[in-house]
């Protein structure tokens, strides 16, 4: 507990491959750690973690949408489906701040995870802290830590407007849930200012009318329109509250990751997410004049693609900001 | 004095009382029956009232605290042995498993010989105020109110002078409400009930009025006595109008406005307790003043309650007070003393406007049960109980002995070995326990199964619950094992915490904004922001504390953690890992404060956060504090402790010192 006591980078990346909870509250402490020694042991104990659940494993998924549109419910009523296929469950639920005190409170972890004693569920919230268009930084660092010891981790973000999918740059799949009777997101999506998410659900099709009419102009708006890698997003329909439609979501998500290692395009993925984050992280600290420091960013974004992924994001990002201080 | 005057007939006089078990109960109600109190009231433990058998992980610590624990129709028989419940009059303050100790206690009258017909009494069975304060809820809304209509409809066919159903504005002050919002809370919760009743198909409109006749009110009196006396002739006009205009009932007996009152607790000091007394004493006068909107049935807290639990002689002297007024005075000689006045008519005017405005705001959500689901109820009272508060906090709203005229003499009440409160025995857990079990390996087990089957067949089909509760309670089925039956077809619910409100002015005081600065340099040496988790563990509902904790602790800079009542030790320790939190802060008021703190710490232990540092709010005994500390609790705050930004730093600097660092000085 001491401030001056880090730990042993290789052994808590060991430990947290070996599924070890404490290990991993230790690692995601430690990522969220600003101090220069914390982040340079940080950035080690990426290294270590082993590459192909990082690169190749496990499924990262984004689930945002707008307030009260049932994201918790969602996300509680999925973790059972996935626990009922043996599947381990790490959730990561990024909660707005107080933008005049910087205090935050803090997930609706029972919401998501009702009887809160299983131990292959593990929930970490994060304040989103002002920065990062609404997505905590230490998202990505946190969620590879998490894959290293979790079959699924999940980002759950309340989003407002176009801002919410963002979570969808750094996610391999990313599901937006929808509100009934609520046309913002439609409109979003056919003035093409968002971009359209992997799979879309509108929640509460137990209230009737309102969920069945949301649902065919989801489909109407999307009809055959497809991602930027061509894949063509099913919008199905659910209830938490009834437990319908759960299992379906849960077939949607998966199909999207299959489509993505049929296609050989998941690691490419993994690393699209980490290049992103780079550039999101580079933006946020030193504006477009840091990017064009680099040489702009489509050429950014060319390096980052071309190259292996280096497994520390940290140190990759440390490297970069080396050369923009030159 | 020698000339009788015609007096009226004084109110019910009751004592809210239960503890240990149903014999030690028993004997309790015996001696209070003797010394002139003129009905019962019980307090049932929080096992019984969120059904758990006294076996349960969850009851450990709970049991015989609050209340006495019933666990079956054993229970109830002992609890009225020598008591004739065909000549009682029983109040029930029980909510969720409310069908459930009304079947036990019609079952044990029927052993007694008396039929149900001749039953009086009253189950609180509000169930919606409890997602709102207090806490005992069990199911979702949905399945909530059917088990309210379905104990409506019983009743007034099959025990026609039981009150069903005692809708609670009482808890609603607790939580904080002004009076409006007491008014226009309870009045939508008694538009959810009765639509609910009328919409349910099982009473004809032949019998609606007797409905609405039998609706009674369960109301809180504060220190401002003359504007509480108010409050109630406004309550009186608005049941009558509501009644005669939303459900047309003709007659005028029918819209009498009956309620029952305990006055309030959430004022009473635990400095310089013995100032509780003329608060109770002027607190009763609000409701008893006022002829024409006089309670039908009134108890008392005891002057130490804020301490821990009142023994028999503080419970007698609070009976006393109530003989005194109504025996001793002229009060009950004359008619009504404000009819005319117009300071008296403008106010309760201007009380009725503000309590329709706010009943529209509503109605326009969809009604109480989508207000209350939607969470903006509860953001309400929040917001009200936080304005209070800081009031107190900044010393506009003076309370004597606590933010002004501290200065006391050591009080000689407070001495004695017993530190001037009651200690349950801690043998009474098990041996309620041993009770259970002799009580199942006795009952015919076949008979029990059936029993359960017809009952959970009752709650699928939808057909009125009672009479299938009252076959379990005869065939010997327990309080967990009824309520675990409708648990696994209506499911569990979790309300929402209602924490999520703007800050307010207070965020830019000078003292919050040092606070503040203090907070984000200690997260800046630590190397992140600093977090708390804000825990109530055990059974207890009463989340006023943490969630205002809660609320602080994010307007100075924390980020916080909280996810409301009623978590398992287990639960709480998971948390801490999993967040990885700074600090817990654990809340506990039903006085099982030791037995949680154990169980934390243990658990703590288990995932390998020993060394965490944990603080404790709630009612604790000093003696008790020492233990606690003893034990590795790094502070105690008490309803005592009123200077939040003090509590604050304190925090501060206990995660400080936990991390090496040098305190900080106060704001």
């Amino acid at each position: 507990m001491s401030r001056m006591a880090l730990p042993d980078p290789a052994v808590l990346a060991s430990a947290v491959s070996g599924r070890d909870r404490l290990a991993l509250a230790t690692a995601l402490n430690l990522l969220d750690d600003r101090r220069p020694a914390a982040r340079q042991c940080a950035a080690e104990f990426l290294d270590l973690l082993p590459a192909e659940k990082l690169d190749a494993d496990g499924h990262l998924i984004g689930i945002t949408g707008p307030p009260g549109a049932g994201k918790s419910s969602l996300t509680a009523a999925l973790i059972q489906v996935w626990r009922q296929r043996g599947l381990k469950v790490a959730i990561l639920a990024v909660d707005p701040s107080s933008p005049i005190s910087g205090g935050a409170l803090l997930g609706d972890r029972l919401r998501m995870h009702a009887s809160g004693a299983d131990r292959e569920v593990f929930i970490r919230s994060l304040a989103c802290r002002g920065e990062f268009g609404g997505l905590s930084a230490e998202v990505w660092p946190m969620s590879l830590a998490m894959l290293a010891a979790f079959d699924i981790v999940l980002v759950e973000t309340v989003g407002v407007g176009q801002k919410e999918i963002d979570v969808s740059k750094m996610t391999d799949t990313t599901c937006f849930v929808a509100q009934p009777a609520s046309g913002d997101s439609i409109q979003f999506l056919k003035a093409g200012i968002m971009e359209v998410p992997h799979v879309i659900v509108v929640n509460k099709e137990d209230i009737g009318m309102a969920a069945r009419k949301t649902l065919s102009d989801l489909r109407n708006t999307l009809g055959r329109r497809t991602d930027a890698d061509g894949w063509q997003a099913p919008a199905l329909s659910a209830s938490a509250a009834l437990g319908s439609g759960i299992e379906a979501l849960a077939d949607a998500l998966d199909a999207h990751r299959n489509w993505l290692l049929e296609r050989g395009q998941f690691t490419a993925r993994r690393q699209r997410c980490q290049a992103e984050w780079l550039v999101k992280h580079l933006r946020e600290e030193f504006g477009r004049y840091g990017i064009h420091r680099l040489g702009g960013e489509d050429a950014l974004f060319a390096t980052l693609m071309g190259q292996p992924r280096r497994r520390s994001p940290i140190a990759e990002y440390e490297a970069l900001r080396a050369r923009v201080m030159q | 004095m020698t000339t009788p005057t015609k007096r009226d007939k004084p109110w019910l006089m009751r004592t809210y009382s239960g503890h240990s078990s149903a014999k030690a109960s028993n004997e309790l109600y015996r001696t209070n029956l003797s010394k002139g109190q003129t009905g019962l009231s019980v307090a049932f433990d929080l096992p019984t009232q969120t059904g758990y058998d006294s076996d349960h992980p969850l009851a450990r610590g709970e049991v015989g605290k609050v209340g006495v624990p019933i666990g079956h129709i054993g229970d109830m028989e002992t609890l009225f042995d020598q008591i004739p419940l065909g000549q009682m009059n029983t109040s029930m303050t029980i909510n969720a498993t409310a069908a459930w100790l009304l079947a036990l206690y019609v079952a044990a009258a029927e052993r007694q010989g008396a039929s149900p017909a001749q039953l009086q009494g009253t189950t609180q069975n509000d169930i919606l105020k409890e997602y709102l304060s207090r806490g005992t809820y069990i199911f979702p809304p949905a399945p909530s109110v059917r088990l309210i209509t379905d104990i409506i409809a019983y009743t007034v066919k099959h025990i026609p002078k039981w009150n069903p159903t005692n809708i609670c504005s009482y808890h609603l002050q607790e939580a904080g409400a002004t009076p409006t919002q007491e008014l226009a809370y309870a009045l939508s919760t008694s538009i959810a009930i009765l639509d609910a009743v009328r919409d349910s198909g099982q009473i004809g409109a032949d019998d609606f009025e007797q409905v609405a006749g039998r609706i009674s009110f369960f109301v809180n009196a504060g220190i401002r006595f003359i504007e509480e006396c108010c409050k109630m002739r406004a309550f009186t006009q608005l049941w009558d109008k509501l009644t005669r205009e939303r459900y047309e009932v003709q007659s005028e007996e029918m819209r009498r406005f009956r309620y029952g009152v305990q006055v309030n607790s959430l004022g009473l000091t635990e400095a310089q307790p013995e100032n509780n007394v003329q608060r109770i004493v002027l607190e009763m006068l609000g409701i008893t003043l006022s002829k024409n909107s006089r309670a039908r049935a009134l108890q008392l807290p005891a002057w130490n309650e804020a301490l821990g639990l009142p023994r028999p002689w503080d419970q007698q002297w609070a009976l006393r007070m109530q003989q005194v007024l109504a025996f001793e005075t002229d009060l009950l000689e004359y008619g009504d003393i404000f009819d005319g006045s117009p300071v008296i008519a403008a106010k309760v005017k201007a009380l009725v406007d503000g309590a329709e405005q706010e009943m529209a705001r509503v109605q326009e959500q969809g009604g109480m049960v989508q207000a209350i689901e939607s969470g903006y109820v509860k953001r309400q009272l929040v917001s009200s109980h936080t304005e209070r508060m800081r009031a107190i906090e900044r010393g506009d709203l003076k309370i004597v002995g606590l933010n002004c005229y501290k200065e006391t003499e050591v009080s000689p009440l407070t001495g004695g070995v017993d530190s001037g409160i009651m200690k349950v025995d801690p043998r009474a857990e098990r041996e309620q326990i041993e009770r259970l079990n002799a009580f199942r390996a006795k009952r015919n087990s076949t008979e029990v199964k059936a029993a359960l089957a017809n009952l959970a067949e009752t709650a699928r089909s939808g057909a009125n619950i009672m009479p299938a509760s009252i076959l379990c309670a005869h065939a010997g089925v327990t309080t967990g094992e009824w309520s675990q039956t409708l648990r696994d077809i209506f499911g569990e619910y979790r309300a929402p915490t209602g924490i999520d409100i703007p800050a307010n002015d207070d965020t830019r005081s000078a003292k919050v904004v040092t606070i503040r600065s203090q907070v984000t340099q200690a997260g800046i040496e630590l190397g992140r922001p600093l977090r708390l988790l804000i825990g109530k563990p055990g059974l207890d509902g009463h989340s006023n504390g943490a969630e205002q904790i809660a609320v602080k602790g994010r307007d100075v800079g924390f980020e916080i953690v909280y996810e409301g009542i009623r978590l398992t030790p287990e639960q709480i320790a998971k948390a801490a890992l999993e967040e990885g939190v700074h600090l817990i802060g654990l809340s506990v008021l039903s006085g099982s404060h030791i037995e949680m703190v154990e169980d934390v710490f243990n658990q703590l232990d288990k995932v390998g956060l020993k060394g965490l540092p944990v603080v404790i709010g709630g009612i604790i005994p000093e003696s008790d504090a020492q233990l606690l500390k003893d034990r590795g609790i790094a502070a105690v705050y008490t309803p005592k402790d009123i200077d939040m930004n003090g509590i604050m730093v304190d925090i501060l600097n206990l995660i400080r010192k936990a991390n090496d660092l040098k305190p900080v000085d106060p704001a």
